[in-house]
C-alpha cells in the first residue's frame, strides 16, 4: 500500500523582503485509495501546503519531512516529484503561449510513463479523455491555458490527472469558479480516477460544494498553518452548518 | 524617421554613431563595410531551382532599374556600387511553385569584404517560396531586392546561420504589387554582428505584407533589425512581428520598427509588435516602435513592444507535470517563437529552424517532443 506521510512540515515564503512562516508543523498521512479533504478559511495555509508538496521555488521548507512511497519527496526536483507519482491540480493553472495542449500532454505523459506512447493509441487515449470531460477536440491545438475560461482550465487540470494517473493527487480549490454543470463534469473525472482504487486524493477546498460530488473519508481542518481538527465526513457537515469559527475562534469568516 | 533612398554613396557619410539610424549599430564590427572600396570577395553559391524559375546575372544598370528600392544607408549604397551587377531570380508570371527555391550562400573568412546584390522578381499572379540561407564566415554586405508583381504571392525566408565570427549588413528591399501578398521571415541565429534593414513599399492598392523576424543572440552577439514600412498606397496591409530571445553576457539586440502612413494611404491596416525574452541576466534588448500617421483615414494601426524575463511560473507548471527542466525551457522558448515559426509554410524550413533554435538552447540533440 502506497503512503504519503507529511510530518511536522514548516514552510516559509518571502513576504515584503522577509521570510514569513506559513505552515507551522503540518502532520498528515494519506494512504493509496483514500480521499481526504483539507478545509479551512482563506489564508489558513492550504494552498501553501499544495505548492510546497509540488516543490514550487517560492516556498522554502524549513523543517519536517514528506515521504511518498518510501522516498524523500523534499529531496526531489519539481519534475522528479511528478515522475515519482505526485500530481497537483492548480487553482490558477499557468498560460504557456505557443505550446499546444496536445504537445504538452504528450510531453508530460512521455515523461511520467518513461516512454513515448505510440502515436495511434495515444491520440485515441487523449481524445477519449477529452470527450469524457466534455472538452472540444479543438482544445488540443490551443495553447496551454491561454484564453481558457475558468472552467476550461479546471477541466484541463483534470484531463491531465486522468492521463498521468498519479499515485497521489492534490486538488487545490478545483471547485472554485465552476458552475454547477462544470463541477459535475470535473467531479466525475476525479471519481473515474478514484474508481481505480489505488490513488490517494487530497481535496483542498474552503467550501463543502465539491465534497457533495466527491465522497471523502477524512476531513482535516487547517488554521494558521496547522491541522486543528480531524474527523470523518461529518466534520464537513459541521463546517457547513456552523462555519469555521468553532475551530478558529471568533472573527473569522468561512 | 528617415526615408532617404539613393544610389549615391555621397548621400550617406561614414556614420559617427550620433545619427539616429546608427546609434544602436555594432559600428566597430561593421567598420570595414564603410570603406568605399571595390572587392574581389564573393560567397559560394549552392542553389535548388524548381523547374521554370530562372537564375541569371545582370548588370548594375539593369539591377538599378529593376530593384525594389534604392539603397537606404551607406553600406547598402556601397554594396550596390561594388557588387559588380546582381544575380536575378525570376519567377515567371503565372507560374506556381510549391517546392521552395533554395539559395545557399557561404563564406570562408572575414576578409575581404563581400559586396552582394540579389534580385528576386515574382511575376504577375505567380506563387513561390524562396529560402536564402547564409553559412560560414564572411564580412558580408548583401542587398536583396524582392519585387512581387500584381496578384502574385511570395514567401521569402532569410536565414542567418553564420558561424559565430561572421559580420552581416544587409538591406532587404521589398515591393508589394497591387493585390499581391508578401510574407518575409528573417531569422538571425549566427554571426558576431548583424544589421539588417528591411524596407517595404507598395505599388498599388490591396498589397499585403507580413514581415516577420526571429533572432536568438548568445553571449557577445549583436543583432540589429530594422523595418520600415512605407504606406503610400491606399488599402494596403502590413503586419510586423519580430521576436527575439537572448542569453549570455553581452548578448545584444536592437529592433526598430518604423511604419509611415502617408496622406495617400487611406484605409491602411497596420500592426507591429516586438517581443524579447531574456533568458538570463547578461543580455540587453532595445525595442523602438515608431508609428507615424499622416492621414485621418486608417482602417487600423497599432504597435506593441515588450521585453521580459523567462517566466518561472511557466517552467514550474510544465515541470510539475514531470517534464524535465531542459525540455520545459525548450518548450517555453519554442512556444515563444511559435507565432513566427508557425507562419512558415514550408515544413522543411520550419522544422529546420525549430531544430536550429533548439541547438541555440544547447539541447539540440534531444528527441523533439
Amino acid at each position: 500500500m502506497t503512503e504519503l506521510i507529511i510530518r511536522d512540515l514548516h514552510v516559509e515564503v518571502e513576504s515584503d523582503g522577509a521570510p514569513k512562516e506559513i505552515l507551522r508543523g503540518v502532520d498528515l498521512t494519506v494512504h493509496g485509495g483514500q480521499t481526504h479533504a483539507i478545509m479551512g478559511p482563506n489564508g489558513s495555509g492550504k494552498s501553501t501546503l499544495a505548492y510546497a508538496l509540488a516543490g514550487h521555488p517560492a516556498y522554502t521548507i524549513t523543517g519536517g519531512s514528506v515521504v511518498m512511497d518510501g522516498q524523500d519527496l523534499l529531496d526531489m526536483s519539481v519534475d522528479e516529484r511528478a515522475r515519482a507519482g505526485l500530481f497537483l491540480a492548480m487553482q490558477y493553472p499557468v498560460e504557456v503561449p505557443g505550446v499546444s495542449v496536445s504537445n504538452f500532454l504528450r510531453s508530460a505523459v512521455t515523461a511520467v510513463r518513461g516512454e513515448a506512447p505510440a502515436l495511434r493509441t495515444w491520440l485515441k487515449e487523449m481524445r477519449g479523455a477529452m470527450a469524457d470531460l466534455h472538452v472540444d477536440p479543438s482544445f488540443a491545438e490551443r495553447s496551454v491555458n491561454e484564453g481558457f475560461s475558468g472552467g476550461e482550465r479546471k477541466r484541463h487540470e483534470i484531463l491531465q490527472l486522468e492521463l498521468l494517473n498519479p499515485k497521489f493527487a492534490v486538488l487545490d480549490e478545483t471547485d472554485s469558479g465552476l458552475d454547477v454543470d462544470a463541477l459535475k463534469v470535473v467531479s466525475e473525472g476525479v471519481n473515474r480516477v478514484r474508481a481505480g482504487g489505488e490513488i490517494g486524493v487530497v481535496l483542498i477546498t474552503h467550501t463543502t460544494r465539491l465534497l457533495k460530488q466527491i465522497p471523502v473519508e477524512f476531513v482535516h481542518v487547517m488554521w494558521q498553518g496547522r491541522i486543528v481538527a480531524e474527523g470523518g465526513p461529518e466534520l464537513a457537515e459541521q463546517i457547513e452548518a456552523d462555519g469555521y469559527e468553532q475551530f478558529t475562534g471568533a472573527g473569522v469568516a468561512g | 524617421m528617415s526615408n532617404l533612398r539613393s544610389y549615391d554613396v555621397a548621400d550617406f557619410p561614414v556614420p559617427t554613431g550620433r545619427e539616429e539610424v546608427w546609434r544602436f549599430a555594432p559600428r566597430t564590427a561593421l567598420k570595414p563595410m564603410f570603406d568605399d572600396a571595390p572587392s574581389e570577395g564573393h560567397l559560394q553559391w549552392e542553389t535548388v531551382l524548381p523547374e521554370g524559375v530562372v537564375l541569371r546575372e545582370i548588370s548594375t544598370e539593369e539591377a538599378t532599374a529593376r530593384a525594389a528600392s534604392a539603397p537606404v544607408d551607406r553600406i547598402s549604397a556601397l554594396a550596390a556600387k561594388h557588387a559588380g551587377g546582381a544575380v536575378l531570380l525570376e519567377i515567371p508570371a503565372g507560374s506556381q511553385h510549391p517546392e521552395p527555391v533554395v539559395l545557399d550562400l557561404s563564406g570562408t573568412g572575414r576578409e575581404p569584404v563581400v559586396w552582394g546584390w540579389i534580385l528576386i522578381e515574382v511575376g504577375e499572379g505567380a506563387s513561390a517560396t524562396v529560402a536564402l540561407r547564409h553559412f560560414g564566415t564572411a564580412m558580408y554586405a548583401g542587398n536583396v531586392s524582392v519585387v512581387v508583381k500584381e496578384g502574385a504571392r511570395l514567401e521569402f525566408v532569410s536565414v542567418q546561420a553564420w558561424d559565430d565570427d561572421a559580420v552581416h549588413a544587409g538591406h532587404l528591399a521589398t515591393r508589394v504589387g497591387r493585390d499581391a501578398t508578401l510574407r518575409t521571415v528573417v531569422v538571425t541565429l549566427g554571426g558576431e554582428a548583424a544589421r539588417l534593414v528591411q524596407t517595404v513599399d507598395y505599388d498599388g492598392p490591396g498589397g499585403d505584407a507580413d514581415v516577420r523576424g526571429l533572432y536568438f543572440a548568445d553571449a557577445g552577439q549583436r543583432f540589429e533589425h530594422r523595418s520600415f514600412v512605407n504606406h503610400d498606397q491606399p488599402h494596403c496591409r502590413s503586419n510586423v512581428v519580430f521576436k527575439g530571445a537572448l542569453q549570455g553576457e553581452g548578448a545584444r539586440s536592437v529592433w526598430v520598427g518604423d511604419v509611415l502612413i502617408q496622406p495617400s494611404a487611406v484605409g491602411t491596416q497596420t500592426y507591429e509588435i516586438n517581443r524579447n525574452l531574456l533568458l538570463d541576466d547578461g543580455p540587453r534588448a532595445d525595442s523602438v516602435p515608431n508609428l507615424e500617421i499622416l492621414t485621418g483615414d486608417v482602417a487600423g494601426a497599432g504597435h506593441a513592444s515588450a521585453t521580459g524575463r523567462f517566466d518561472e511560473e511557466q517552467l514550474f507548471y510544465l515541470r510539475s507535470r514531470g517534464i524535465p527542466e531542459e525540455q520545459a525551457r525548450r518548450l517555453v522558448v519554442l512556444g515563444f517563437f511559435a507565432d513566427v515559426l508557425d507562419g512558415i509554410d514550408v515544413p522543411m524550413i520550419r522544422s529546420e529552424l525549430m531544430r536550429a533554435v533548439e541547438a541555440e538552447l544547447g539541447y539540440g540533440d534531444q528527441e523533439s517532443a
